[in-house]
């Protein structure tokens, strides 16, 4: 089924193509530069950037000023990342329509992470709506122009929705129905967690097969051994193949940082290529959060 | 029933210090069947009150303990303590939130403490010794479609359209992937009866009306009957 396309991402997805997104995170800070550069160092190779929404309930900086800075500044299409954890529908409703105005084209609904594995663990959780009822919401004011009272929208935006899936999820049955509910309700896109290998992204995308969504498969190459130790041992969910991890702790060991983001454009270009290969995934998400150069050199070597 | 825990003792000397005595009321609710609040506990309370008071080296306050039926009824609470009530100038409540409450709106010339901090609507697993919270009163009950397990309470993030993308193995990602995800457990129960269709059903945005606070309803709780 093809959804009607607000979006270049969209437009692309739309038309056949396989297409690369990627993901920039405002932090802590009131500085725009790194976001735009970052945004820069990806234009190429992406036809649209996440910016993030206070990514695992850190409160960072507005992900709006930023995905409106990228396409203004940097000429890249935004997916504006929203979570219901932060804003209760009042507020969601005040920063749709902002989005609406400033030109943004994509929102991610998600539901956020919990507040308590932030950086505010003592904040009051909001979770007025979940990712489900954001996406209905979204809908109604787009399609029929009115808010959730039915109150009339002077001049509706129009976005294309994306939601997140959890590829890996086990068990995975209730991962899909979940995502169903919300294609059933008009979400036209779906971006994944990452996936580390071919199989783990067949797998999914197989079983997800009938929802018939495009899907962009996640995947985030490691920024350093440690970092992936760290996930291996603290983010349930996330499989590491053995022989990725070997090969990790080799180049770590032979040649220091240089190796280990050398095996990584290896490693990633390889599952890159593979997966569009292999798979009927719509594209590839790419989360490089920090070093966002290593992005171009992984298409690239996957050969794109 | 509603689960209370007792404060830190020394929260509770700190606020009994300048009564001249006191009257310990337990509940014999559910603060008494979870025993944190009926006659012993309040028997057990008193004595530490007196021991401390006597460790100060003051004169101990003519203190007394009494458990009534129920703190959350008025015409009981009103029919239990205003015989024994007498010159008591401090009230320590072993009942919950909403017997402190009860006391304090009934007795406004006195000092009401409460010694308890209420936790949650729960259950008891006696054999585990654990309590679970398991309903929040938001008002318009869904059980019937979540396989009678509460995602309002028991989902971290009160979903109605769960499981989030933190489950791992059916546990929940707040507090460490270690409690039971609520959603992986609607999912569970109602594959089990077939019933997966309720699962997949789409909940509209919840109305927080009808669980905003504070909430009052009228007689048509108890019956047109009771009213007269
Ligand atoms: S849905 Fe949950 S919180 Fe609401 S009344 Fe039922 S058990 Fe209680
Ligand atoms: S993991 Fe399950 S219980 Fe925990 S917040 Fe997510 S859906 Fe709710």
């Amino acid at each position: 089924m093809t959804k009607e396309a607000y979006s270049e991402l969209m437009k692309q997805i739309n038309a056949g193509k396989f297409v690369f997104t990627g993901e920039l995170e405002p932090v802590k800070t009131t500085r725009l530069d790194e976001v735009i550069e970052g945004a820069k160092t990806l234009k190429e190779h992406v036809v649209a950037i996440n910016i993030t929404d206070n990514p695992t309930a850190f409160g960072y900086m507005n992900a709006l000023v930023p995905a409106y800075m990228i396409q203004k500044e940097a000429g890249v299409e935004a997916v504006y990342q929203m979570t219901t954890r932060d804003r209760n529908r009042l507020a969601l409703i005040s920063d749709v329509l902002a989005a609406g105005a400033l030109g943004i084209k994509n929102i991610l609904a998600l539901t956020g992470d919990h507040t308590t594995i932030g950086d505010t663990p003592q904040a009051k959780p909001v979770f007025d709506l979940d990712s489900a009822t954001f996406v209905y919401m979204l809908k109604k004011m787009m399609d029929e122009g009115v808010d959730l009272n039915n109150n009339e929208i002077e001049d509706p935006p129009k976005f294309n929705i994306g939601i997140a899936a959890a590829p890996n999820a086990n068990p995975l049955e209730p991962e899909l129905l979940k995502i169903e509910r919300k294609v059933k309700l008009g979400a036209d896109f779906v971006q994944t967690q990452c996936v580390y290998s071919v199989e783990q992204a067949k797998n999914f995308l197989d079983a997800a097969a009938y929802l018939n969504i495009p899907i962009l498969v996640g995947v985030a190459p490691f920024k350093s051994l440690s970092m992936m130790k760290w996930m291996v041992k603290f983010v349930p969910g996330i499989k590491v193949p053995e022989e990725i991890q070997e090969s990790l702790r080799k180049a770590k060991k032979t040649g220091g940082k240089e190796a280990v983001y050398e095996i990584n454009i290896e490693i990633f270009g390889e599952l890159l290529r593979e997966i569009r290969k292999t798979t009927n995934a719509a594209g590839i998400h790419t989360m490089a959060i920090g070093f966002e150069w290593i992005v171009p050199k992984i298409i690239e070597r996957a050969g794109f | 029933m509603i689960i209370v825990k007792q404060k830190p003792l020394e929260e509770i000397f700190e606020m009994t210090k300048n009564a001249k005595n006191f009257l310990i009321v337990g509940c014999d609710g559910c603060a008494s069947i979870i025993q944190v609040g009926g006659e012993r506990q309040a028997e057990i309370l008193k004595t530490l009150l007196e021991m401390k008071s006597r460790v100060k080296g003051e004169d101990g306050p003519a203190s007394q303990a009494i458990s009534i039926l129920r703190q959350c009824d008025r015409q009981i609470v009103v029919s239990s303590l205003n015989p024994v009530i007498g010159d008591y100038d401090t009230l320590v409540s072993l009942g919950c939130g909403v017997g402190v409450q009860t006391l304090a709106d009934l007795y406004r010339d006195k000092l009401i403490i409460p010694a308890n901090d209420t936790e949650f609507i729960g259950m008891h697993d006696t054999k585990a010794d654990k309590f679970y919270e398991m309903c929040r009163a938001c008002g318009d009950c869904i059980l019937f479609e979540t396989g009678g397990v509460c995602p309002i309470t028991r989902c971290a993030k009160s979903l109605l359209n769960g499981p989030c993308g933190g489950q791992s193995n059916g546990k929940c990602e707040v507090g460490g992937w270690k409690k039971e995800c609520a959603w992986v457990q609607i999912y569970e129960r109602l594959k089990a009866r077939d019933r997966l269709d309720l699962f997949t059903k789409f909940r509209p945005p919840k109305d927080y009306r009808v669980s905003g606070h504070p909430r009052e309803l009228g007689n048509e709780i108890l019956g047109e009957d009771a009213a007269t």
